[in-house]
């Protein structure tokens, strides 16, 4: 029994180190919850248009980092956007739930039929990235550059005056870099 | 460091085909159409009206801002229309083009300089003058050599490379113009040294163009300048790719992400030194350029000076017409090309070559079979890349392993397909990989500019929810204290 003590004390005394040298980084090197958000949301297409039921790309990053969200509501980022996610928390990638909307539909932006709209400013109140122009009164029109085709200008519209159009070409031509000089 | 040695393919060429016969020269035709993008960055924008009647070289489009070239008349007549008009190149989508009837008058605008005072120009104006005259690199890669002259005096320049090694198995107008206008183009490294304020030319071509070595030596030792020299490169496909020249020559490399440049050097190619040379010559503006006409679906394969704007159908016509096997229209050479749908396009400045290829030119293609991995591939590619690999990234969609393989470097030049024993098209594949690549850039930039627009709405809300918040405090509290400062309630009350 007694040449059992010194191996218990020892054993208490590693135990008792781990334990302090634990606590210590629990306490002092949490990691930056900003951090893993802003990690979060450099993943998300960033359109803003709350499918994932949470006001916009950032809140549901900060959701998916306290662990109340899961990796697969966001269906403009579509799968790749699912399963990066799950890849940067490490969890099992999952498919993106159908609850949230239909994945990997081809971009689409606003537009206006500026013969019907009545200048309300109800779309640009709706507008979370402030991609319409127009005042009281006044039409109003589309920064197509800057539309990221969330759809929540739609339902405000009294006059239904805005539909979704497909972006057929971003309009780049894809020169290589370099070319032969021969 | 040792030069290394030139990675590539020695490909049976076909130049003496296009290259035999003495240049010509195409008569001008009777409608010029000219599409506003005809060269590297932003089209042109039109300075004059439908209607208006232009002079032979006046500027009908100027540059836009940036990276862009202008756009002259290459006949003198009336303005028909400015309208869209199916272009030739990559995608083949129908681009704004000015329209010119021909009056055959050939009324000349006024020069852009006085004829033969470019070396009295001080240099910035004559690359003022010589971006003016709407000159591109004439090679292929059609990029405004005002702004590739430009870009230089800022960083110190000290050679000058004349890009004469024209190593696509058919193509030959380089090697034409060396045979016959040698001395012009000496002239024309002369004005080109003057613009760059650059001591040293080095002339680099591929050791079987036996003749126009000659001639190209002949002229030197006419002009007796020691500044220009000559350098012999082995007949290797794709040695005169801009970089792959570079690196052979002086054994540097250039940047992944620079131009040649920041090494101090300037490649320019033959035929753009002889549009620098004609400015100086005549004070005409680019409006014509060599373009060999070749293959065996063409009777008279020839190199022949054309007028831009005319149309590649009638191009061919005047060579004597298509053959009995014309199989199909290439615009460039036959590795690197681009098939054209029909011949009711415009020649225009990148046209270095139509390519009419019969059953005889083209190689039979099998069906794609898996890879095999033989690393063929790796062996030939010029740029040092792993082909085989990044065949195995793009069919995976991996684009942070194309990236690290360094897909943004491949030329496309198309060595790697010709070897490989499978008869996979890997360039073709390379390039939709880039296209993915540039997509994806794309997407994350407007992405972080939405994420942007996003925080910064968010912000201004919470002000101005704030503000309000303020204001109401305000108002509540300036309508109680008029109350609390009476103590003497009213006789209403």
């Amino acid at each position: 029994m007694i040449e059992l003590l010194p191996a218990i004390g020892v054993a208490t005394l590693l135990a008792a180190a781990a334990g302090l040298l634990l606590g210590f980084a629990a306490s002092r090197l949490v990691p930056r919850e900003d951090a893993l958000v802003d990690r979060i949301n450099a993943l998300l297409p960033q359109t803003q248009c709350g499918q994932c039921r949470y006001p916009g790309c950032r809140p549901y990053a900060e959701a998916i980092a306290r662990g109340v969200a899961d990796t697969n509501q966001c269906p403009p980022g579509g799968e790749e956007t699912a399963r990066s996610l799950a890849e940067l928390l490490g969890r099992e990638p999952k498919a993106v739930d159908p609850l949230y909307g239909a994945a990997d539909k081809p971009r689409a932006i606003a537009w206006i039929d500026e013969e019907i709209c009545i200048g309300c400013t109800l779309c640009i109140e709706a507008c979370p990235v402030d991609a319409i122009a127009g005042a009281p009164k006044f039409m109003h029109t589309i920064i197509a550059n800057e539309c990221t085709g969330c759809e929540l200008c739609l339902p405000p519209c009294p006059v239904d005056c805005i539909e979704m159009r497909a972006v057929t070409d971003t309009g780049v031509s894809r020169r290589p870099r370099s070319r032969l000089a021969a | 460091m040792a030069t290394p040695a030139a990675r590539g393919l020695a490909l049976p060429g076909f130049k003496m085909l296009a290259a035999t016969p003495p240049m010509r020269t195409a008569p001008p035709p009777a409608v010029a159409v000219l599409p506003l993008n005809q060269h590297t960055g932003a089209p042109a924008i039109p300075c004059i009206h439908v209607g208006e009647r232009v002079l032979l070289g006046q500027c009908v489009a100027r540059a836009a801002e940036g990276v862009s070239a202008s756009v002259h008349a290459p006949v003198a007549g009336k303005v028909t229309a400015i309208e869209d008009r199916p272009a030739p190149h990559v995608g083949g989508a129908p681009t704004l083009s000015i329209v010119i009837d021909n009056d055959g008058s050939d009324e000349c605008a006024n020069a852009l300089i006085e004829p033969g005072t470019a070396l009295q120009l001080a240099p910035e104006v004559l690359r003022e003058r010589i971006q003016a005259a709407g000159i591109v690199g004439l090679g292929g890669a059609v990029f405004p050599t005002g702004i590739k002259l430009t870009r230089g005096p800022r960083q110190r320049i000290e050679e000058l490379l004349i890009n004469a090694a024209e190593c696509e198995p058919y193509i030959s107008c380089d090697e034409a113009a060396l045979r016959e206008r040698a001395a012009d183009l000496v002239r024309g490294v002369a004005v080109v040294l003057h613009a760059l304020t650059a001591e040293r030319c080095t002339i680099a071509l591929e050791a079987d163009k036996t003749r126009a070595i000659a001639a190209l030596q002949q002229a030197l030792a006419a002009a007796a300048d020691a500044r220009i020299g000559i350098r012999i490169v082995p007949p290797i496909y794709p040695s005169g790719a801009e970089r792959q020249l570079i690196t052979l020559l002086y054994g540097r490399e250039v940047p992944a992400d620079g131009v040649p440049t920041d090494i101090g050097i300037v490649c320019q190619n033959v035929g753009t030194v002889l549009a620098i040379a004609d400015l100086d010559t005549n004070g005409l503006p680019l409006i014509e350029r060599i373009v060999t006409v070749t293959g065996h679906g063409v009777r008279q394969p020839a190199n022949v000076v054309v007028r831009l704007g005319t149309r590649i159908g009638d191009l061919i016509e005047f060579c004597g017409g298509y053959t009995a096997d014309a199989a199909r229209l290439i615009m460039g050479g036959s590795m690197m090309g681009i098939a054209l749908p029909h011949d009711d396009l415009p020649v225009v400045k990148a046209t270095n070559c139509l390519l009419v290829a019969s059953d005889q030119d083209l190689r039979p293609r099998s069906p794609e079979m898996p890879c095999i991995r033989c690393g063929e591939c790796a062996t030939v590619c010029p740029a040092g890349l792993l082909p085989q690999q990044l065949h195995w990234a793009a069919r995976e969609r991996d684009l942070d392993g194309l990236t690290r393989l360094g897909l943004e470097d491949c030329i496309e030049c198309g060595c790697c397909d010709y070897v490989c024993p499978s008869q996979i098209p890997l360039a073709t594949r390379f390039r939709s990989a880039k296209g993915m690549l540039c997509e994806r850039s794309e997407t994350r930039e407007r992405a972080e500019r939405a994420g942007h627009r996003y925080d910064v709405r968010a912000q201004r809300l919470e002000a101005a929810a704030a503000a309000r918040e303020q204001r109401l405090k305000e108002k509540r509290r300036s309508a109680r204290r008029p109350a609390d400062a009476d103590p003497d309630p009213g006789p209403d009350r």
